[in-house]
């Protein structure tokens, strides 16, 4: 094969690996796209093509959603579990952060990876005790079990990506401002916590995103329709009986993946440096 | 009433003594300067003194006062850090009001302070600057003003030269010493360097390994060493060691010239075998070993630079002398002695 | 010269607890600690103590039973197949994530337009919430519409009259849980590589090029080894997520045909929520335990190898 050839070869298939992987990444969602706007007819017309619309598209579905569903109050739910556990989440993990950060010794070092390492306890193996745990709390059916509950995965992932971030301010500053007359949480809300706004604005979008993914706890605590967060509304409310609104379904499922997507996005290389802590750049 | 003192200070890491049994009092007005190499306990004991760490047993006063449980803020002490921990996100002139706003001063009062001790360190011209777009030696002023503004009893300064370029810190050495000459506040300075140690103490501490080795003026240490380690850190090259029996004899490169140099009875003469010469400009340092005798390391003779050394080659052996009141003499555990009998 | 002084005596007086920092420090880690003890730690040690009684949602009296709920289980045919059913799509969901985890980054080191756009694609799959990607693939398997079917059918790959049900047919079903879970795994991978890649220095590689190391040898003898803690954090963080997985089979087949794509927290589910038989279902949840202890053990040392 000439060198030419070759080349085209090379580049060719290079663009092909890209676009299957692409596809295969990216088609459900092309997929959901699609279902959402296209007519009932079109959608369970066995005969059309299934790849573009056949009929003109319709807002039918998301007007659907909007009005006749619990959708805007699932929507609701979720966004105020995630603003109480993001406060919860800082309350707890800037103060645990910076201490761990600036503590001397092992010890310090092992709680932080002590703490770090329940991110990694599934819920699927707590989830039954806890779902006694709530009973006896008389939340269950409520989305305040929710609140308590998820901050347990939400304070150890953020306590450790502050802990490193800490890690990296010198330490002269903090120290400088003691010596300067502020007790250590003076030092620490007037020297440090201002340096932090980056650190800090990546813990809430995580916090908040790990929230809105969460499903398990929710599926085990709560059952009353208006109680549910996003996830578990779409994937259990939109069916009835044995009939799943499709259309509906798409709709809701794309409109709450939208935003997580972006927040991701936008935040991944913190995130990847904040698991290796910053082993990896 | 600034009078600082420590009594058998002594920190612990696990089983390692950072600070290891150390005793001083610093009058109040003092230059005193902490020197010693890296990682010989002076930072720690220094951070013991401002109250950022606690010590494993000892006291420390200031004006009469044990002040062991006080936290920094209390003791009435200023810090300039290594790296001088400047407020990023503030501006200079919040950096330097800061300690002031801690201690809810009236806002006048902070306005009066600010621009007298910007005025003195001659920055008042970067009022309105953060410290990201200051100079090393800017940035080094402002932490002084920053500890000046608060009209200290003591000022503790780690390093503060240390991140400054050479050309620059002989420039800040001497305007750092009329600094606190005028301001007259008892202050210890922290370094390795041994030309910032002598050309800015009132007195020096030499410390290694955790432990005090002598305190002194310069001159003292220097003409007198307490012993070996601190006979052969200042000074540069260091101090010439002789073995002996029962012990070390010491001399200074600059007090081993050739016989003919020196005049007068009183001589201690050694043939000196030239092996390398440096010519420095100002000097000439000759390298090379006594005869019969063993000597630590190198011998080193350090001569003017005019006449009499320029008929000495390398691989000349030559008639070289001390004069016997430049000896000093150290026992088997390398302390000072008292020099006794003949060199030989 | 002197104001400090006075401020000194005076200050002798007052306890400075909030400036001694062996107060203060313990004390501002102690509401993470607590949330972490109180409701991670108890509930364990509670799912311990169901599992050894025989408690249930009807009968909610503790009776120490000792051992037998965990013979029941293990006795249990379902739950053996269960175990194996977690394995078998653990480890074929890891490898072909992993693969096209690795792949991915290689295809995405290289500037080409529209990098940014292919990169912001590829991570979508596990950028969004698990039980909405589900739904969509649901959708895909569909029993009448799935689009794959249509595809395959127009393709001529497969009769129309003989499409696969990719949730009702037991091995078919397997084969679909372990690619929704691949294809949520993949996107971590790549990202994860990415990072090892670029964190390999330019001199190593450039040296391994002049000392006449081709592709292949650069890659699996100077690359690899050289990311290797990164590989290891995207193996410990995506198998954990697959073994413990519920949502995936849950909204997929429900564990179903006849437990063939049952796992250990579907199960789990089922027995302990669905029929309300905590005590068993404690036992379940609890064989995820060893599991997790193995790759806390991993994440472990590789945590206590880096600088912190």
């Amino acid at each position: 094969m000439t060198a030419i050839a070759r080349r085209i070869f090379g580049t060719s298939s290079f663009y092909l690996a890209v676009t299957l992987l692409v596809v295969f990444a990216a088609f459900p969602f092309y997929w959901m796209l699609i279902t959402t706007f296209k007519t009932d007819g079109d959608l369970y017309n066995l005969q059309s093509v299934p790849y573009w619309f056949n009929a003109p598209p319709t807002l039918d579905h998301l007007k659907y959603l909007f009005t006749q569903t619990l959708f805007l109050r699932w929507l609701g739910n979720s966004a105020l579990i995630g603003v109480c556990v993001v406060v919860i989440t800082l309350v707890t993990a800037l103060p645990a952060g910076y201490s761990l950060a600036r503590m001397p010794g092992r010890a310090a070092e092992n709680l932080g990876i002590g703490i770090f390492l329940t991110y990694l306890v599934p819920p699927t193996l707590l989830f039954l005790p806890l779902s006694r745990v709530i009973a006896w709390l008389d939340l269950q059916d409520s989305l305040w079990s929710l609140v308590v509950v998820y901050p347990t995965f939400t304070i150890p992932f953020c306590t450790w990506l502050l802990m490193g971030f800490f890690k990296s301010i010198p330490r002269e500053i903090d120290e400088a401002a003691i010596v300067d007359g502020c007790t250590v949480l003076g030092a620490f809300v007037k020297t440090i916590l201002p340096l932090s706004v980056p650190a800090i604005l990546t813990v809430v979008i995580f916090a908040f995103t790990l929230t809105m993914q969460e499903f398990v706890y929710a599926l085990t605590f709560i059952s009353s329709s208006d109680q549910k967060p996003i996830t578990l509304g779409v994937a259990t409310d939109l069916v009835r009986g044995d009939i799943f609104y499709w259309g509906e379904l798409m709709g809701a499922a794309l409109i709450a993946s939208v935003p997580v997507a972006i927040a991701y996005n936008l935040f991944l290389d913190r995130f990847i440096s904040g698991i290796t802590g910053g082993a990896v750049k | 009433m600034s009078e600082v003192a420590a009594r058998h200070i002594e920190k612990r890491f696990g089983d390692v003594r950072a600070v290891d049994d150390i005793s001083l009092s610093i009058r109040d007005g003092e230059f005193l300067v902490l020197l010693g190499p890296s990682g010989c306990g002076k930072t720690t004991f220094l951070r013991i003194l401002a109250g950022l760490e606690r010590q494993t047993s000892g006291d420390i006063l200031i004006g009469g006062e044990v002040v062991n449980d006080i936290p920094p803020r209390a003791r009435g002490v200023a810090m300039v850090f290594q790296s001088y921990g400047l407020y990023p996100h503030l501006t200079v002139a919040n950096n330097i009001a800061f300690p002031l706003r801690t201690q809810n001063t009236p806002r006048e009062e902070i306005g009066r302070k600010v621009a007298w001790a910007t005025q003195l360190l001659s920055i008042d011209h970067l009022l309105a600057r953060k410290p990201r777009q200051l100079s090393g030696g800017e940035r080094q002023r402002v932490a002084l003003a920053r500890a000046l503004v608060r009209e200290p009893t003591v000022f503790l300064l780690d390093e503060p030269l240390s991140n400054l370029d050479a050309k620059l810190r002989t420039s800040a050495r001497s305007e750092l010493k009329q600094f606190q000459q005028t301001v007259r506040t008892t202050t210890i300075y922290v370094t390795h360097d041994q030309i910032e140690a002598m050309g800015m103490g009132d007195r020096i501490a030499v410390i290694d390994r955790g432990r005090l080795r002598q305190l002194g003026t310069p001159a003292e240490i220097y003409d007198n060493p307490a012993d070996e380690f601190v006979a052969t850190f200042l000074g540069t090259p260091p101090m010439n060691l002789i073995e002996r029996d029962g012990g070390t004899l010491g001399f200074r490169p600059e007090h081993f010239l050739p016989r003919e140099m020196l005049n007068g009875s009183a001589l201690a003469e050694m043939p000196f075998r030239v092996e390398r010469m440096e010519y420095l400009g100002s000097e000439r340092v000759l390298y090379g070993s006594i005869e019969g005798r063993h000597a630590r390391r190198i011998v080193t003779a350090k001569l003017p630079a005019h006449a009499a050394s320029d008929g000495i080659r390398a691989g000349d052996h030559h008639a070289f002398a001390v004069r016997r009141s430049e000896l000093r003499y150290f026992d088997r555990e390398g302390k000072a002695a008292v020099g006794a009998g003949a060199a030989r | 010269m002197t104001t400090i002084t006075e401020v000194v005596r005076e200050n002798l007086r007052p306890r400075y607890l909030l400036d001694r920092t062996s107060f203060v420090g313990p004390l501002l880690v102690a509401p993470a600690v607590l949330y972490v003890v109180l409701l991670v730690g108890l509930p364990f040690l509670l799912a311990v103590y169901y599992a050894l009684s025989a408690y249930s949602i009807f009968d909610p009296s503790y009776r120490f039973v000792g051992l037998s709920n965990f013979h029941d289980v293990l006795a249990s045919d379902i739950f053996r197949r269960t175990l194996v059913n977690t394995f078998v799509f653990t480890i074929g969901s890891q490898i072909i994530g992993l693969l096209l985890g690795k792949i991915g980054a290689m295809l995405l080191m290289k500037e080409f337009p529209g990098r940014r756009i292919a990169r912001a694609l590829i991570v979508l799959p596990w950028a969004v919430p698990v039980s909405l990607a589900t739904l969509a693939w649901v959708w895909m398997f569909d029993s009448l519409y799935s689009v794959i079917n249509w595809t395959l059918v127009a393709l001529g790959l497969v009769d129309v009259a003989n499409q696969p049900q990719w949730l009702g047919q037991p091995d078919l079903a397997m084969a679909a849980v372990m690619t929704v879970h691949a294809w949520r795994l993949f996107p971590f991978g790549v990202i994860l590589f990415l990072a090892g890649f670029s964190s390999v220095p330019k001199d190593v590689l450039d040296a391994a090029t002049i000392d006449g190391a081709g592709f292949w040898r650069r890659n699996y003898q100077i690359i690899m080894p050289m990311i290797l803690p990164i590989v290891l954090i995207a193996v410990i963080f995506g198998t954990v997520f697959t073994f413990t997985d519920l949502s995936v089979v849950y909204l997929l087949t429900k564990g179903g045909p006849i437990n063939s794509t049952q796992v250990l927290g579907s199960l789990a589910f089922q027995v302990g929520i669905l029929s309300g038989d905590v005590s068993h279902g404690a036992v379940i949840c609890l064989f995820l335990f060893p599991f997790l202890l193995v790759a806390v053990t991993f994440m472990l040392r590789f945590l206590r190898r880096r600088e912190i």
